[in-house]
């Protein structure tokens, strides 16, 4: 993406007002360039020559640097950026380019194209600003504008070379020729001296600025060469232009070619050029015609500064920015953008424009770019969002899903086991008593295996245990899966609650793999272990008395201030009503608090 | 050194012969050469060939007359020039040399015995050859057994044949001057040593399985679940909250539209609850409206035509579908401005019912529906084509059925390739309008929706013909390890 580097006092002052940094950075914004940095000139001296430390000075001129869309070569140079923002805030009407007419057609300059060209770079475009009047600025902006066109669009020269020349210091008509190496002698630009172009070409292999062009030119046996009248050498295209016809503050009329490998791109350059700089004749916005002339005779009359037409229907940019918008107000927001519309009806109730797409505006290709620009002046933030049909998670149960995806990884098994279970095995097995307050109990059940909704994932997992006395050991389960309470503030008096329960059985209880477990679903769920006398964020543990466990080798799990579960051995007794001879350690919790 | 002494030998020759001479002449034990032959052999250091062959051994008798010399011979030695009594010659070698002794030195005829039993010589000198023959075989001299002259002493039980087993032993095809000792893995000392270059590792027994890995499982119910939800999820389907197993008759029957009098709201077949026995609250204006419709009908129904009791509908149960779930589901879409809606659900429902191979008092019931404007019994075939061909059957066919609350109802089957027979896969159909216009959803709108059981699809996917096998305290915990991924609908 190119960037464009522009003093932000000479900015503003063309721009007809001051903007705080903030300010110009959201203009910018919605007009789809970017404030990319804020510097000064001598701030980027110091960073080139690695000068730390030197002080600012505060009377150095700000420098903006502003990056550039790639296909946007008419915002290359500041009187570009100037016009479309202007435009684009409603400062300025969109100007109309003129090619001026000649007294007489014979008066026009001329450029005869001979046919050795075809060898090397066939062809050339050509131009006039008449009666420019240049400052120190301007004429730094209209040599900056040549080198960002030659490092962009002119793909470093090859497809495109720009020279300007004094015009009152050259007389027509010109030639485009192609000769020998050793047939061309002038004196280049910035050098006293003249040289022969093989010469030359040796003399810029140490030139850091020039030597890169060499390669376009250095094989070809004929070099391209361009002269007026009386043989003055006005550039050798794409390497240097002559120093007789340099132009200077002084200079009031230029003559502009391009020669190229792309007609197309030298056109979009030449008008480029003219576009941005007219600004400055005492003929607003007019440029003088040069004719070319090939040697088949056919002549072409440059600049072409005509605008491109288009047509759009209206409904096509609604529908493709999701926007109703009424023609008129469409038609002021690509004016906006520098383009001309003009819409009528059409009998379906649609509009159609006719949009000028002006010489500036060689990035519009297409109708979506006429939308495209619609939207911009629009604004993109003032589109009303829809939103698509998208599904939602349910977070318990996705939540879940991880969970158990991490206790599997740490070397757990898991099952699933019924909801129903008998009363005795959800109490008194447990060692539990029964005070009416938790269990949903069934009313007509079948068999005892069916007489309650379980409270506690234990039973399940300890009759699976009891179940599978041959496996060998350590047996290592879990279930993550509801257990339902009763609770008042339901409809239906009752609720589910989402259970964790691991169990570890081998030869000894393996009380410290299930505390390191519990640590271990603490760590994946990013909950710190605290010293709860100065934090209740994280969870920690203390003793506990519940009777399914072994006194003094069980405890509390709080998590965030709250008990969310027990671990510990499972009482001796507990094991002989499930028939499990081995000893087992048995957490729980619910894990309805992590979310 | 039996090792060394072997390769060493067949580096300067040709051939052992006989291991048996070769460990005579170098000195090691026959079964020290042996226990290195077959080793080596092995490895392909050496070819070894078996030789067998009788060999003659000495009795204890034959080793002590190798010792000693022979009976005969240490008796004709006692007696002095003068002669000797057979009780003094007795006495003087003792009974056994005596009496063997005498029978043989008389027979050789080197003795005479007077009437006075006073033994004399007959002969000066004696030639011991039985003890020389001893010797001879004692020392492996001897080579041919079948010589007749050691009958006599195979006679006289002081030599036995017995079968001896060697080798003879030639250079094998991986012969060395020298054998390293195969490693069995690379260590992180061959590794910083730098011996791994020169390491023969021993060969490895591909038939013998690995070691088996470390680590959890998840259960294989769930991973089948896993895969339905993201069928569900591809499909553009979002879950619902089923996490509440208590429920409402109402919810669960009155809301569709399933009368009070239906079978299935008989005791026999869902499970009511003691505790907490009934619902206390109930959203009442929908409640008067769903009286109404069972009632009198209504939405152009002519209704069940019954008296319709609330305390019926306030009764509370373990819920017997997920579609319980569905109908507070479109219930509260329809409290809002209407927006249609894809919604499945994978949990567990519970049944009064007898258990057996295939039934359980609970299961897990896979339910989808589709709620929006001018659906139609195009769209219901077609999602589920969509949604079975991603479970592998793609060859549907539909079942006209009953179903309390929807209308049409269908039975879905599909063709099963491993039993090459249609089985059934489902239930579906479209929500009765009595179901949904009393909830307030817009006329247009249609529910069209189906359910499966998720443990059916798992049997026939992992061949598990009886549901305990699967699901409950009395799996075998191998099962779970050992259970594959579920590749359901990734193909």
């Amino acid at each position: 993406m190119p960037t464009v580097s522009i003093g932000r006092d000479r900015l503003f002052e063309a721009l007809g007002r001051s903007y705080t940094e903030e300010e110009f950075d959201n203009l910018c914004f919605e007009f789809g360039i970017e404030l990319d940095d804020v510097t000064t000139e001598k701030a980027i001296l110091r960073k080139e020559r690695h000068i730390d430390g030197e002080v600012a000075d505060n009377d150095e001129e700000v420098i903006y640097k502003i990056d550039i869309p790639a296909n946007r070569y008419d915002l290359l140079c500041l009187e570009g950026i100037v016009q479309s923002l202007r435009i684009f805030i409603g400062l300025d009407p969109i100007p109309v380019y003129r090619v001026s007419e000649p007294i007489r057609k014979e008066s026009m300059l001329k450029m005869h194209v001979k046919s050795e060209t075809a060898k090397i770079r066939p062809y050339i475009v050509c131009a006039v600003l008449r009666g420019i009047t240049f400052d120190e600025a301007r004429y730094n902006s209209f040599i900056d504008l040549q080198d960002r066109l030659h490092q962009n669009i002119c793909r470093r020269r090859t497809l495109v070379a720009i020279g300007t020349h004094d015009l009152d210091t050259i007389e027509g008509p010109f030639t485009y020729e192609a000769l020998s190496p050793t047939d061309i002698n002038f004196v280049p630009l910035k050098q006293e001296k003249s040289f022969r172009a093989d010469e030359l070409m040796k003399f810029y292999e140490s030139d850091l600025k020039l030597k890169k062009f060499l390669h376009i030119i250095a094989e070809s046996p004929v070099f391209p060469v361009i002269y007026d009248r009386k043989r003055t050498v006005l550039s050798l295209p794409p390497i240097i232009n002559g120093a007789h016809s340099a132009i200077t503050l002084k200079t009031k009329n230029v003559f502009i070619e391009c020669t190229a490998t792309d007609l197309t791109k030298a056109k979009i350059v030449l008008n480029t050029m003219v576009t941005m700089f007219s600004v400055y004749c005492d003929k607003k916005f007019e440029a003088e015609p040069v004719e070319v002339i090939y040697p088949d005779e056919t002549s072409h009359i440059y600049p072409d500064l005509s605008s491109y037409n288009m047509e759009v229907p209206l409904s096509y940019i609604t529908r493709l920015l999701g926007v109703s918008l009424e023609a008129n107000k469409v038609a002021g927001l690509l004016n906006k953008m520098q383009l001309h519309a003009e819409s009528h009806a059409l009998p379906n109730g649609d509009h159609i424009f006719n949009v000028s797409v002006p010489p500036t505006r060689s990035d519009v290709l297409h109708p979506c770019d006429i939308a495209e620009d619609v939207a911009i002046a629009y604004g993109f933030n003032e589109i009303p969002r829809r939103k698509l049909p998208s599904l939602k998670p349910l977070p318990l149960n996705q939540f879940s899903d991880l969970i158990r995806t991490e206790i599997a990884m740490s070397g757990y098994t898991e099952v699933l086991t019924f909801i129903l279970c008998s009363h005795k095995e959800n109490f008194a097995m447990l060692n539990r008593k029964d005070d009416k307050s938790t269990a949903v109990e069934i009313g007509n059940p079948r068999s005892s295996d069916f007489e309650a909704v379980r409270t506690t994932l234990m039973p399940g997992l300890l009759k699976i245990v009891g179940q599978n006395k041959d496996h060998p050991k350590p047996i290592k389960i879990f279930e993550v899966g509801d257990i339902a309470v009763l609770d008042e503030s339901k409809d239906v008096g009752a609720s589910n609650r989402r259970q964790l329960a691991a169990l570890y059985c081998g030869a000894t209880s393996g009380f410290e793999l299930i505390h390191g477990l519990l640590d271990r679903i603490m760590e994946v769920t990013g909950t710190p272990f605290v010293d709860p006398k100065e934090d209740t964020t994280g969870y920690y543990i203390q003793c506990s008395s519940e009777p399914e466990f072994l006194s003094g080798r069980q405890a509390s799990i709080i998590y965030k201030g709250k008990h969310i579960g027990t671990f510990g051995i499972v009482h001796p007794e507990v094991l002989r009503n499930f028939d499990i001879p081995d000893p087992c350690s048995f957490l729980e919790i619910c894990i309805e608090h992590f979310l | 050194m039996a090792e060394e002494a072997i390769l060493g030998f067949l580096h300067e020759n040709a051939e052992i012969a006989d291991s048996g001479e070769f460990a005579t002449q170098s000195g090691i034990s026959h079964d020290e050469i042996v226990n290195v032959i077959k080793s080596l052999s092995a490895f392909h250091f050496v070819d070894a060939q078996d030789i067998k062959r009788d060999n003659l051994i000495l009795t204890n008798e034959g080793r002590a007359y190798a010792a000693a010399g022979s009976p005969e011979v240490q008796l004709v030695n006692a007696i002095p020039p003068e002669g000797i009594t057979l009780k003094e010659l007795e006495n003087k070698v003792g009974s056994n040399v005596f009496s063997i002794g005498r029978s043989y030195a008389m027979k050789n005829k080197w003795v005479e015995m007077d009437k006075s039993k006073v033994l004399t010589r007959k002969v000066d000198t004696v030639d011991d050859k039985v003890k020389e023959m001893l010797m001879q075989i004692q020392e492996g001299k001897v080579k041919n057994t079948e010589d007749p002259a050691f009958n006599n002493l195979k006679k006289r039980k002081l030599v036995s044949s017995q079968i001896w087993k060697g080798y003879s032993v030639k250079k094998g095809p991986k012969y060395a001057r020298e054998r390293r000792k195969p490693a069995t893995d690379l260590t992180r000392d061959n590794l910083q040593r730098d011996e791994w270059k020169n390491l023969e590792f021993k060969e490895y027994n591909f038939k013998a399985k690995g070691f088996p890995v470390e680590g959890g499982h998840l259960h294989p119910l769930l991973k089948v679940r896993k895969q339905m939800q993201m069928i569900f999820l591809q499909m553009g389907f979002e879950e619902m909250p089923t996490n509440n197993y208590v429920e409402s008759s109402f919810w669960n029957f009155d809301a569709l539209f399933q009368p009070q009098q239906h079978p299935a709201r008989d005791s026999h077949d869902t499970f009511f609850l003691k505790e907490p026995s009934i619902t206390k609250i109930l959203p009442e204006d929908y409640v008067a409206r769903v009286k109404q419709v069972h009632e009198f009908g209504g939405y152009g129904s002519r209704g069940y035509g019954y008296d319709w009791k609330r305390e019926e509908a306030n009764k509370n149960l373990l819920r017997t579908h997920t579609t319980a779930v569905s109908s507070r589901m479109l219930y509260s879409l329809a409290q809002k401005p209407f927006a249609g809606q894809r919604y499945y659900s994978i949990d567990r429902v519970f049944r009064n019912e007898a258990v057996d191979r295939t039934h359980l008092a609970e299961f897990h019931q896979i339910e989808g529906l589709i709620c929006d404007r001018g659906l139609t019994l195009g769209d219901l075939q077609g999602v589920l084509q969509d949604f079975f061909s991603r479970l592998g059957m793609s060859k549907l066919r539909f079942k006209p059925a009953y179903n309390p609350y929807t209308e049409p109802s269908m039975e879905i089957f599909g063709y099963h390739e491993g039993f090459k027979k249609w089985v059934e896969i489902g239930n579906s159909g479209m929500f009765r309008p009595e179901m949904l216009l009393p909830m307030g959803l817009p006329e247009d709108v249609r529910v069209i929706a189906w359910g499966l059981s998720l443990e059916r699809p798992t049997m026939i996917l992992y061949g598990i013909d009886n549901i305990r096998d699967l699901f409950g305290h009395k799996v075998d915990l191998g099962l779970i390890k050992s259970n594959p991924i579920c590749r359901i609908g990734i193909k």
